[in-house]
Parts: C-alpha cells; sequence; structure tokens
C-alpha cells in the first residue's frame, strides 16, 4: 500500500470517529428530551446513556459486558451460521408470535433497570423483568408506566417473569417488544429450543445436511396458484404498434440551427393546454322518493227509457209555386225589371268567356295521347318474332292462304301449293299427283315440326276455320272442288304446351308406344263435294257464312237458330259464287245427329263421319251467275266480300216473320208459297244481299246475290250488277271490309288499291298510285280504323296509315327476300299483335307489330270517318263535275267547229279523209321540189316521168 | 213592361250552348222557367240554397262586400247564378257545346 492510501484511511477511521461523537450528541440531545417523557423514537437512536456524568461510567459498564457478550455470540453465531436461515430472518421479517412492541422511556429503563446499551444491549438484548415489579409500576405511575398499553397482557399472564426484548434498530416500530404470551417468552428465552442441543453435539450431521439428497418428486396440488400465474402472465392481446420514422437523408447528421422563435406564430411546435371547468363535476344528484298508488272509482249510474210503440208516420210536401196570376204580378214589378237589366251584361261575360274558349280544359289530360301517333323511331318497325317452314312439306313451294286459329293462341294454318303456271302445271301432272296437297298447321311451340297436316284432293288456295266449331274447315281446291275436314280428334295436339307431345312417351308401357308419336299426324279430309257440280276452276276465296244467317236456294238471308255456321261461299274464276250447305239435305237439325253418328266405328282411313253425308254428292244450293251488264263475257271473280259480319248479331233483331215478307213480293218465284220450306225461319230484313266481287281482269263488281226473275227470258237468275268498274290493272287478290266500317272496303289488285264506299257506285273513295312493285295480298289493321297492310311482290311489306298520309305509305319494311303471298294480322292478346306473312318459298314469317301500329290514337275512328264521309262528298262532287264537264266539252266542240265554218254534225267519212291527206301530201312534195330547186340539187330541165 | 223581360232573357237563351234559364224569387220560388217543372223546382231550391250560403261566406268575410255572380263548373254543364236583393237568376249552359 502506498503512503497516500494510508493516510485516507487514517483520515477516513478519524471522520467515522467524529461521526460517532456526532452521533451521540445527538443521542444525548435525544435523551434530553424525553424527560418530558414524551420523546419521538425516531430521535432517540441510541438513548442509552441518562447523562453526561454516567458516560465514562456508562462506557466502562458498558465494556465489561461487551466481553462477555462477545465470547457468547461468538458461539450463539457459531451456532446458527450452518442453520438454515429461516430462524433469524424471521426475527428480522415480523415481530415474533405473542410479542407487542413497547417504548420505554429513560425513567422506565431505570425502574426495570434495562437501560439501552448498558443494561441490555444488541448483543444480549433480553431482560426478565418480575410481573410484581410491573404490577407495582401500574400502581405508582399509572397511565404514565410504559406497560399501561399492554396492561391487560401483563395482568394476565400466567408466570411471574416476564420477558422484554431490547430493539436497538427499531424494528417493530419502539425499543422493546415484550412478550405476551408463555410460548413468546419461551422462544425468546430459548430461541432454538431442542435444536440448541442438536446443534451442540451436531457436528457429524453437518455432513449428512451438505449430502445432496434428490428432490422426491410428488403430485402437484393445486391451491390457486396457477390461477395467479396465469394472470400474471403478459400476453400480448393486440397487434405491436409499430412506428416508423423517417428522415431525409441528406438531413442526416446535418447541422442544426437553433433560433428565437414567436409562440405566436408557431402553430406546429405549441401545443397549449389550458385548464378547463368539468362541468359534470357539478351535476348534483338529487334523489325523491316518491310514491303513488292507484284506486279503481266506482260509480253506478242507471237511467230509463220508456218504450214508444212505433208508428207509421209520413210527411208529404210539394213545392211552393206561385200562380199564374202572383207570377204575373211579380214579372210585372218594376224590381224584377231592373234585376234583369242588371243581370244581363254579367251573364253575358260570362257566356261568351265559354264561348270563345273552354278555361278549364286540362291541356296535360290529352297531351299524352299525342304521342302515339309520332312515336319513338325503335318502336316503329315489325319484328321478326318466329318463322316456320318445313323441309319436306312447304319448302319451295308457295303459301296461298292464311288463317290463324280462332281460338287456341299461337297455331297458324297456311295452305301451300306448287310453284307452277297451268301450263306447267299439265306438264308435270304426274309430279303433282303424287305430291299430297296439304295445309300445315303450325304452332309457336313447335317451329320445326307443323302440329298436323291437313291432306287435300289438289292444292288449296283459300281455307277457312268455322267461326263456330274452329275445328271444322273448310278449302277451295285448285281443282274447283270444296274440301271439308273435321280435326276434333287432333284439338288436344294443338293445346298441348310446347314440346309436350314429343316426350309423351312416358306414361306408355315399353315397346307398346305409338310409332308414330313423333310423327306428324294427317288429317284426310271428311268430305268433298262432287266434282260435277264444283267449281270448273280454281277456288280463289271461300268464306262461311255468318253464323246468325243462312240462306235459303233463293238467296233470301235467313235467320240461322243454331247459331252453328252451316253454309259456305265459295268464288273461282268460272264466273260464278257458289253456296255450299254443310246440313244434310233433309233439313236443319241433321248436323247433331250425323255427329252423333261420328261416335261409331270411323271409316278405315280415320276419318270422322261428320261430313259423310256430304262427301262426293255435296251440290251448292245457291249459284250467283256474274254475267256481265253488257253482252258478251262475264266476270271471273277472285275474290268477293259481304256486309254481314261473324258475330255481329244486329241484324237478327230486325228480322221479321218469313211469312210477311215485304220482299216476297218482290221476288217473284213462288218459293215461299211452298209448304214447309223455311216456315219457321225469320227473315233478316237489314241484310244487304248486295256484295262486291274482285275479278282477275281487275274489275271490281256489286252485285246482288238474290236472283231475279229476269225480264226477256223468264228465268230465274242473278241479276245484271249494280256496277262494275275495270278499275286495277291486275287480278284483284284482297276485298276485305273494314273491321270498322263494315261498307267500307279495301281492294288490292295488280299495282294499285281502291278504297270503296258502299252506296258510293261512281267510283272509289281513294284510289292509290300505281306502285313500282306489284302488290300481292292486304288486310286492315284489326285494331287501328285508319291503317291497313299491303303485301309486295319484291318481299316487302307497306304499312298505310290514312290519317297520315295517303299518297305513301307511312312506313315500308322488308319481310323476306322472295315476294309475299299472304299476310294477316292477327291480335293474339291485348299486348301482342302478332302479322303472319306468307311468301313464294314456303316460309310463314311470324311478325310482332309495334305498339303504334297496334294502338289507335285518340279519336281515330272519328277521324277516320269524317275522312271517309270527306272522301264521299268528294266523289259526289267529281260526279257533278263529269256532268259540267260533259256538257262544257259539247259547247267547246260546237264552238271549234262554228270556227272552222264546217257545218255541224257532219261526220267525215274516210274517202275524204283520205283525200285530205292527198292533198296535203301533194302540197308537201311541191314545197320540197322549190326548195331543192333553190338550193341546185335539183334540174328543172329533167322532164318529168310522167309527161 | 213584361215584355222587357221577356226579351232580356231571349238575349241569354240565344246564346251558344245555353240550356235554360229560371228566375227564382228570395224564397226559391220560381217565377220563369225555360225547363220542365221538376228539374226547375230541384235547381230553384238547391241553388238558392248555395248561393245563399256562398253569400253569406263573402259576407262574412267582408261585411261590406257582396256577392254578385256564382259559377258552378261541373263535368256536363256550368251553372251561372246571379244573386241579387229580391231575385235569382240561374242559367244553365254546356260549355261544350259551345
Amino acid at each position: 500500500m502506498s503512503e497516500p492510501e494510508k493516510k485516507e484511511v487514517s483520515d477516513k477511521e478519524k471522520e467515522t470517529a467524529k461521526q460517532d461523537e456526532k452521533e451521540k450528541d445527538t443521542a444525548q440531545g435525544g435523551k434530553k428530551t424525553p424527560v418530558s417523557g414524551k420523546a419521538k423514537p425516531g430521535s432517540g437512536k441510541r438513548s442509552g446513556t441518562p447523562s453526561k456524568g454516567n458516560k465514562g461510567a456508562a462506557e466502562k459498564g458498558r465494556s465489561t459486558p461487551k466481553g462477555n457478550a462477545k465470547s457468547k455470540t461468538k458461539e450463539d453465531v457459531k451456532a446458527p451460521t450452518p442453520d438454515p436461515t429461516g430462524e433469524t430472518e424471521e426475527e428480522e421479517e415480523g415481530l415474533p408470535e405473542g410479542c407487542v412492541p413497547l417504548f420505554m422511556s429513560a425513567k422506565s429503563q431505570e425502574i426495570f433497570s434495562c437501560v439501552c446499551d448498558t443494561d441490555v444491549t444488541e448483543e444480549n438484548p433480553i431482560k426478565v423483568i418480575m410481573k410484581a415489579d410491573i404490577m407495582e409500576d401500574f400502581r405508582n405511575r399509572a397511565a404514565v408506566c410504559d406497560f399501561h398499553p399492554v396492561k391487560q397482557e401483563v395482568q394476565d399472564f400466567p408466570s411471574d417473569e416476564i420477558v422484554i426484548v431490547y430493539d436497538p434498530d427499531f424494528k417493530f416500530g419502539q425499543n422493546f417488544y415484550i412478550a405476551v404470551t408463555e410460548d413468546a417468552k419461551e422462544k425468546i428465552l430459548n430461541p432454538f429450543g431442542p435444536e440448541g442441543e442438536g446443534g451442540e453435539g451436531g457436528e457429524k450431521e453437518e455432513e449428512v445436511v451438505y449430502k445432496y439428497i434428490p428432490p422426491e418428486s410428488k403430485d402437484w396440488v393445486s391451491h390457486g396458484s396457477e390461477k395467479e400465474i396465469k394472470e400474471e402472465n403478459v400476453v400480448e392481446n393486440r397487434r405491436r404498434i409499430k412506428i416508423s420514422a423517417r428522415r431525409i437523408r441528406k438531413e442526416f447528421g446535418a447541422p442544426c440551427n437553433f433560433q428565437d422563435r414567436n409562440v405566436a406564430d408557431a402553430k406546429d411546435a405549441y401545443v397549449e393546454c389550458t385548464a378547463y371547468e368539468d362541468r359534470t363535476f357539478e351535476l348534483k344528484k338529487v334523489e325523491l322518493d316518491k310514491s303513488i298508488q292507484a284506486v279503481p272509482e266506482l260509480t253506478e249510474q242507471g237511467t230509463n227509457t220508456d218504450w214508444r210503440y212505433p208508428r207509421n208516420a209520413n210527411t208529404q210536401y210539394y213545392p211552393r209555386e206561385f200562380s199564374d196570376k202572383e207570377k204575373e204580378t211579380v214579372e210585372k214589378s218594376n224590381d224584377l225589371q231592373t234585376f234583369t237589366k242588371d243581370m244581363v251584361p254579367r251573364f253575358e261575360l260570362a257566356l261568351q268567356q265559354n264561348e270563345i274558349m273552354d278555361v278549364f280544359f286540362i291541356d296535360w289530360l290529352h297531351l299524352g295521347d299525342a304521342d302515339g301517333s309520332f312515336g319513338n323511331k325503335a318502336d316503329n318497325h315489325l319484328k321478326e318474332y318466329q318463322s316456320f317452314t318445313d323441309l319436306q312439306f312447304s319448302k319451295d313451294r308457295t303459301i296461298t292462304a292464311i288463317q290463324w286459329h280462332p281460338t287456341i293462341k299461337g297455331v297458324v294454318a297456311v295452305a301451300v301449293a306448287e310453284k307452277l303456271s297451268f301450263d306447267e302445271r299439265i306438264d308435270n301432272c304426274a309430279k303433282v299427283i303424287m305430291t299430297p296437297s296439304l295445309i300445315l298447321i303450325w304452332s309457336f311451340t313447335d317451329p320445326i315440326h307443323p302440329q298436323l297436316l291437313l291432306e287435300a284432293p289438289d292444292d288449296i288456295y283459300s281455307f277457312q276455320f268455322s267461326p263456330s266449331d274452329p275445328n271444322i274447315i273448310c278449302g277451295g281446291c285448285y281443282n274447283g272442288q270444296v274440301v271439308l275436314w273435321d280435326i276434333s280428334a287432333h284439338a288436344d295436339r294443338l293445346k298441348q304446351q310446347r314440346g309436350s307431345n314429343r316426350n309423351k312417351k312416358s306414361n306408355v308401357l315399353p315397346g307398346f308406344e305409338d310409332p308414330n308419336a313423333l310423327k306428324t299426324p294427317v288429317v284426310r279430309y271428311c268430305a268433298v263435294s262432287s266434282i260435277e257440280n264444283s267449281h270448273r276452276a280454281a277456288i280463289t276465296d271461300i268464306q262461311w257464312v255468318p253464323d246468325h244467317m243462312e240462306l235459303n236456294r233463293m238467296g233470301v238471308p235467313q235467320e240461322n237458330k243454331s247459331l252453328q255456321a252451316c253454309q259456305i261461299m265459295s268464288c273461282a274464276t268460272d264466273y260464278c259464287v257458289l253456296v255450299w250447305d254443310t246440313r244434310p239435305v233433309k233439313g236443319p237439325g241433321q248436323l247433331i245427329t250425323a255427329k252423333e253418328t261420328d261416335k261409331g266405328p270411323k271409316n278405315p282411313i280415320g276419318v270422322p263421319n261428320t261430313f259423310k253425308h256430304l262427301d262426293l254428292s255435296w251440290k251448292p244450293i245457291l249459284k250467283v251467275a256474274l254475267h256481265k251488264s253488257e253482252p258478251g263475257g262475264d266476270h271471273s271473280p277472285t275474290k268477293f266480300t259481304i256486309q254481314e259480319r261473324q258475330g255481329d248479331r244486329g241484324t237478327l233483331g230486325k228480322a221479321t216473320d218469313g211469312t210477311d215478307l215485304s220482299k216476297e213480293a218482290a221476288m217473284g218465284g213462288g218459293y215461299y208459297t211452298k209448304p214447309g220450306s223455311g216456315k219457321d225461319k225469320r227473315t233478316l230484313q237489314s241484310v244487304k244481299t248486295h256484295f262486291y266481287v274482285g275479278t282477275e281482269d281487275g274489275e271490281i263488281v256489286y252485285v246482288d246475290w238474290m236472283p231475279q226473275k229476269d225480264q226477256d227470258t223468264g228465268k230465274i237468275q242473278t241479276p245484271k250488277p249494280d256496277f262494275y268498274h275495270a278499275i286495277h290493272d291486275g287480278p284483284v287478290n284482297t276485298l276485305q271490309r273494314s273491321p270498322f266500317f263494315k261498307d267500307v272496303v279495301l281492294c288490292i289488285g295488280g299495282w294499285t288499291f281502291t278504297l270503296w264506299k258502299e252506296t258510293v257506285n261512281s267510283g272509289p273513295i281513294l284510289q292509290s298510285a300505281a306502285s313500282t312493285v306489284k302488290l300481292s295480298a292486304g288486310h286492315w289493321s284489326p285494331s287501328r280504323p285508319g291503317v291497313f297492310y299491303i303485301a309486295k311482290v319484291d318481299g316487302s311489306v307497306d304499312v298505310w296509315d290514312l290519317l297520315d298520309k295517303t299518297h305513301e305509305p307511312c312506313m315500308t319494311q322488308n319481310v323476306s327476300p322472295v315476294p309475299i303471298t299472304s299476310l294477316y294480322p292477327f291480335p293474339v292478346s291485348q299486348k301482342q299483335h302478332l302479322m303472319a306473312v306468307g311468301d313464294n318459298a314456303g316460309t310463314l314469317h311470324i311478325l310482332e307489330i309495334p305498339w303504334s301500329l297496334r294502338q289507335p290514337t285518340a279519336n281515330e275512328y272519328t277521324g277516320i270517318s269524317n275522312y271517309f264521309e270527306r272522301e264521299v262528298k268528294r266523289r259526289a262532287f267529281v260526279v257533278s263535275r263529269w256532268d259540267f264537264r260533259e256538257i262544257e266539252k259539247r259547247e267547246l266542240e260546237q264552238e271549234h267547229k262554228r270556227k272552222m265554218g264546217i257545218a255541224p254534225n257532219v261526220q267525215l267519212t274516210e274517202e275524204e279523209i283520205e283525200y285530205r291527206q292527198k292533198q296535203e301530201y301533194a302540197a308537201y312534195l311541191d314545197e320540197e321540189n322549190t326548195f331543192l330547186r333553190e338550193l341546185g340539187l335539183k334540174d328543172d330541165d329533167e322532164p318529168l316521168p310522167e309527161t | 213592361m213584361a215584355t222587357d223581360v221577356e226579351e232580356t232573357l231571349k238575349r241569354i237563351q240565344a246564346h251558344k250552348g245555353v240550356i235554360g234559364i229560371i228566375v227564382v224569387n228570395a224564397e226559391g220560388i220560381p217565377i220563369r222557367t225555360s225547363l220542365d217543372n221538376s228539374t226547375t223546382v230541384q235547381y230553384a231550391n238547391l241553388l238558392t240554397n248555395l248561393t245563399m250560403k256562398a253569400r253569406s261566406v263573402v259576407r262574412d268575410i267582408d261585411p261590406q262586400n257582396d256577392l254578385t255572380f256564382l259559377r258552378v263548373r261541373s263535368k256536363k254543364h256550368e251553372i251561372l247564378v246571379a244573386p241579387e236583393k229580391d231575385y235569382l237568376l240561374i242559367t244553365i249552359q254546356n260549355p261544350s257545346e259551345t
């Protein structure tokens, strides 16, 4: 060790010595205070020596026991060292059981001779005090006695000796502690108990202690510690917050520049948290206890009324009225006169206002209607809906007629025919006979296979469903025969839903399937007219007579009581229209019986017997021959139309009894005098027996079908037509009455169409200009009075809207690449109108009619009827002008002749004309000669050959 | 003088769409009419009540005011009523006809 270090150590020793002295001083200072008995325990830390004077003695006294104590404690210390530290620790940690901390003042210490650091020291802290001494002290000092806090315990102490222990470090809060129980006393006096003995002679056992005994594993018993452990566990219950701080690289290590800044303008660096009053703490909670109870209140009341006997009573009044005399007096009074004078201007004002315009007319209500007429372009076109063609039966043939099924929706029947002219037909006779002539019935449910095929003896050019029974179909053949079919057996097939007839096998036993289930059934005709009595040319139009009327042999329209359509009218180009009756010849009612019998066995081909009575012997009941008014030739009809309409029962009301006919007299023929003929039938007076016929030569003929007695021959035959007009430049292919005006007829033929109004005989009310393309078919719109459709040979369809324009169609749309042959618009439902269009290639196109063409505009009906009226007036004017022009022409002619100086009314004969022409020719030759001579081309000297 | 009344009434009647004219006294008793009896009585009764009610409305709103004319527009007709102290003139007009 070096010198200075030694010095330091010595200095330290000195210092510590000084400190010791200081401590002593403080202890003394602390000792002085306890005189009052109120010394604080902390200040008198080592309050041992009572006075200065005693110090030396105390020091001495202290030194002696110290040596003893030291030796003793050395032993004591030795002994506990090997022991586990448990006991000493316990002493240090807590107050031993049964001990109470006790403060003993200096005086008490003297009394009980246990002065600190004198009688008791840190090494030897235990002092035994006699109980009797304490009791005496209690008596002497009472409450001042230091044992007072434990007085009871002391009194209760069983033995006479009480142990107090010096606690120099104030471990337990006081300078002493007292054992208040015998056990504690024993423990203090003999701290190691029996172990002490073992400790003395336990040198050998120490080796055992050091020997390692591996701990025995025991079953762990839970005392709840695992819960604590669990609670102590630190578990992450949320994601750790990651903070990344970035800094621009160039700022790394950049020198900082600090400078003064005003707080007011540094918004980013200054955050002020001002104190504020929290209002929530000011709320005072006031509670109020209240209670209420409801008690029902009861009242009793009663009333009583007298029952009075109800009696009938009545009263009558009449309005007060003035008598004539009174009225007169009032009227004469001045009051009334002034009143009326005053009133009149007001009234005239109001009335005139109303006259000038309707003030309350709401424009908005009438605005919506206008939309329809213009519409948006997108909705104006016919949309292709579906198309049908059959590779076997209809391909490369022409569609001659289309009919919608009247009751089943989405069923269309189509007649197809060979595309051959008459000559070609004869040339290919063999082939034509071998191929079946068919009507195809299509359903929207199956676009590939026809639902039904109706077989005919020859190609069908016209057919129609019976209006009263849609299962009966009549057709007109190319060879002039009228054919009837009964498809009642297959009606279900038409009604079937989509595809069901194709999957029908499910409920049939295997091996027993109908081999024809997938085949389209072919229905053979069940009646055909006798060829001798049929038409001699192709039937071009056939129609059922409306079910409420029938014609007798004289063409008189009569009531049909059965309301079953039973008569057919047909026309062909053999100059006549025929009327056929489907009932057996014997009389009405037979139809029903005939139907009943058809339940019996059918004939081999499976044809129902419905019209068996007619087959091959059927004759027309009435023939309307169409002779021309002037001699030489007849009209060859292609189309006809009668005024009576199916479903229009209005004429029935005007029927008269057959017996008192006014027409009977006009008839001349004794028909009605025959007994039993139409006896019970009423004649329909209002039925117009005149009808329009369109002919092959483009004429339109208006004729009465009722035969009359010819004045020249005396024969009963069809009268001459009322009028006819050769107006079309091609055969008439459509003759149809408007569904809204039964006296307006649309006639299409050649390149033009005309509109006719019955009663206007002088000509059509509208005639179109010739179209560039031949027109092939046409049909009125079923829903709009002013609209009709016309099909053309170039495959397009014209839509005419008479209210829009009459000089050109309002729309033209191409439908098919080949000529269209027929057309039939049909309202399938309120919201869907479809148009069936058949073309020359055997394809049936179904087009959807747009809303604008099916929805009539407001007042369309009145508008169009006004238009027709105007046209009729124009027609009348034209007729009157004809006469005028005739007169004018005559006058002009006369004037011309007078000017020429030629005697009027002298017709030049042919000779005269020839003479004149010769004279003119001679004049011309003269002139030519002079001209040539002038040019010197002709020599005058040349002798004339004649001369 | 009675012809004077007649003439003025005829003048009104001559207007387009006028269906009928009724002159009623303050009590609702018809004095002159161009309609049949039952319609007249009905019109007279109902319109007197309506006019009195309308008049009271006008007077309640402003006591110095008075009703001078009442026009009732309906789907089919327009009824024009002119009330005065002692008499009521009712005219029925069909404005759509005008």
